[in-house]
């Protein structure tokens, strides 16, 4: 029986397959439609979220398979002060397969360590996010026919943000991967990321506070949220926020075939006129994360 | 000062001075009904002052936590009255309830009874990193 808690436990044969099983999936629809028929997804989300568990959901209604469990903490016996063990403990008992967002670090890897069937980390905190890292590559993988030979640009808070970290990650084990990091001063990358993942790894990399001036040089560009409460002042936040906002005066530069991302919720760090333009796959990316989800749950689950 | 020499046991050489309580605490070493001899200050031509711990009765213990709290301590096996292995102890790959995680998002910090674990992922820096939440033990 194996979990997901880290993307990095995948190895990229293994995020080949699942991406493979992906492509087929989009396919061939009807031939997934009832693979999972008579299975049942726990989603365990002790924090509110659309986007991930409506995606497991999705994911596992469109394999057949049925949906159980909260939203919230407070809908469940969380609130009674019932441990993550023990919670996991009880829903192995009702479930094939769980699927656990929580607002602590660790806590699915915990669920992990105590419940007898497969485990998926939907989200623990700022630590780990690995289903949306699959979302990502699969994307970029759709988009761009292939994960190596890239130039990728992320751009806005590189120092909090779980999704950039992950995907650099993910990234460092394809080969010809050129990243550049667009940030504020105060929202650079992490130096134990740059030395334990980019250094280590012989990745080259370039860090600006400029995002148009690189622009040209991008295939991808990752954007994610700069958050006022990020900033020590309020001058500070004014004075960057405008940067770190994609609008269509900045795509002047572009390439023509450049993919847009950003995880969402976006909430105004893309300019909504950036949405028609072919090269915003943002929304493409949601379906995308459908899809891995689908082929992850058929992976954890042995279903061929 | 004359502490007896031991038949059969531990000596646990070159400890830190001062940090022979520590190391006392942490190996249980108060549960044992056999004689601690705890010897403070002791002169070394190598560290100046050093500590060292007798214990007189072979255990059966995982003594490699101690590479982490003092990484310079000389851990001699004595049986018959003679050493009969002199080992450096070297960083354990993992080290269970003897750090604690002070990431404020640590699963641990609201689910006090888990057990706390770190594990080694940079020997050459000696770099311990939280199992839960990977956070660096400081």
């Amino acid at each position: 029986m194996r979990s997901l808690i880290d993307i990095l436990e995948l190895s990229v044969g293994e995020i080949d397959a699942l991406m493979g099983t992906a492509d087929d999936i989009i396919a061939n629809p009807q031939k997934y439609s009832e693979k999972c028929r008579g299975k049942k997804l726990a989603t365990l989300f002790f924090e509110p979220s659309t986007r991930t568990r409506l995606s497991f959901e999705a994911a596992m209604y469109e394999l057949g398979g049925n949906v159980l469990g909260f939203s919230e903490a407070q809908s469940s016996s969380a609130s009674k002060g019932e441990s993550v063990a023990d919670t996991a403990k009880t829903v192995s008992c009702y479930a094939d397969i769980i699927a656990m967002r929580h607002p602590k670090e660790g806590a699915p890897l915990v669920a992990s360590m105590n419940a007898s069937i497969p485990v998926v980390n939907a989200g623990d905190g700022g630590h780990n996010h690995p289903t949306q890292t699959l979302a990502d590559l699969f994307t970029i993988k759709r988009e761009k026919g292939r994960l190596n030979n890239l130039t990728i640009g992320f751009c806005g808070d590189l120092m909090f943000g779980r999704t950039v970290h992950s995907l650099i990650a993910a990234l460092s084990r394809y080969e010809g991967i050129r990243i550049v990091l667009i940030s504020p001063v105060e929202l650079k990358l992490p130096g134990y990321v740059k030395s334990g993942i980019l250094d280590k790894n012989n990745i080259e990399y370039v860090e600006t506070t400029d995002l148009e001036s690189v622009m040209p040089e991008l295939d991808v560009l990752y954007m994610t949220r700069v958050q006022r409460e990020r900033f020590f002042s309020e001058e500070e936040y004014l004075r960057l926020k405008d940067s770190y906002i994609l609008n269509e005066s900045k795509l002047t530069n572009a390439k023509s075939d450049l993919v847009i991302m950003h995880p969402l919720p976006r909430v105004n760090e893309i300019s909504v006129g950036i949405d028609k333009d072919p090269r915003a796959c943002y929304f493409k990316q949601v379906l995308y994360a459908k899809y891995m989800r689908m082929a992850l749950i058929l992976m954890l689950l042995n279903i061929q | 000062m004359n502490i007896d020499s031991i038949i059969n046991g531990i000596v646990l050489d070159h400890i830190t001075a001062g940090k022979s309580m520590e190391i006392y605490r942490l190996l249980g070493l108060e549960e044992l009904d056999c004689s601690v001899a705890i010897i403070k200050n002791v002169h070394s031509n190598r560290m100046g002052k050093k500590d060292i711990i007798k214990i007189d009765q072979v255990l059966d213990m995982d003594l490699n936590v101690l590479g982490y709290v003092d990484p310079d301590i000389t851990v001699n096996i004595i049986r018959d009255g003679k050493t009969v292995e002199k080992k450096h102890v070297e960083l354990p790959e993992r080290i269970t309830g003897v750090l604690k995680c002070k990431n404020p998002r640590c699963i641990t910090t609201t689910e006090q009874e888990l057990p706390q674990i770190f594990e080694l992922r940079d020997r050459e820096h000696g770099i311990y990193r939280c199992l839960y939440c990977e956070a660096k033990a400081k």
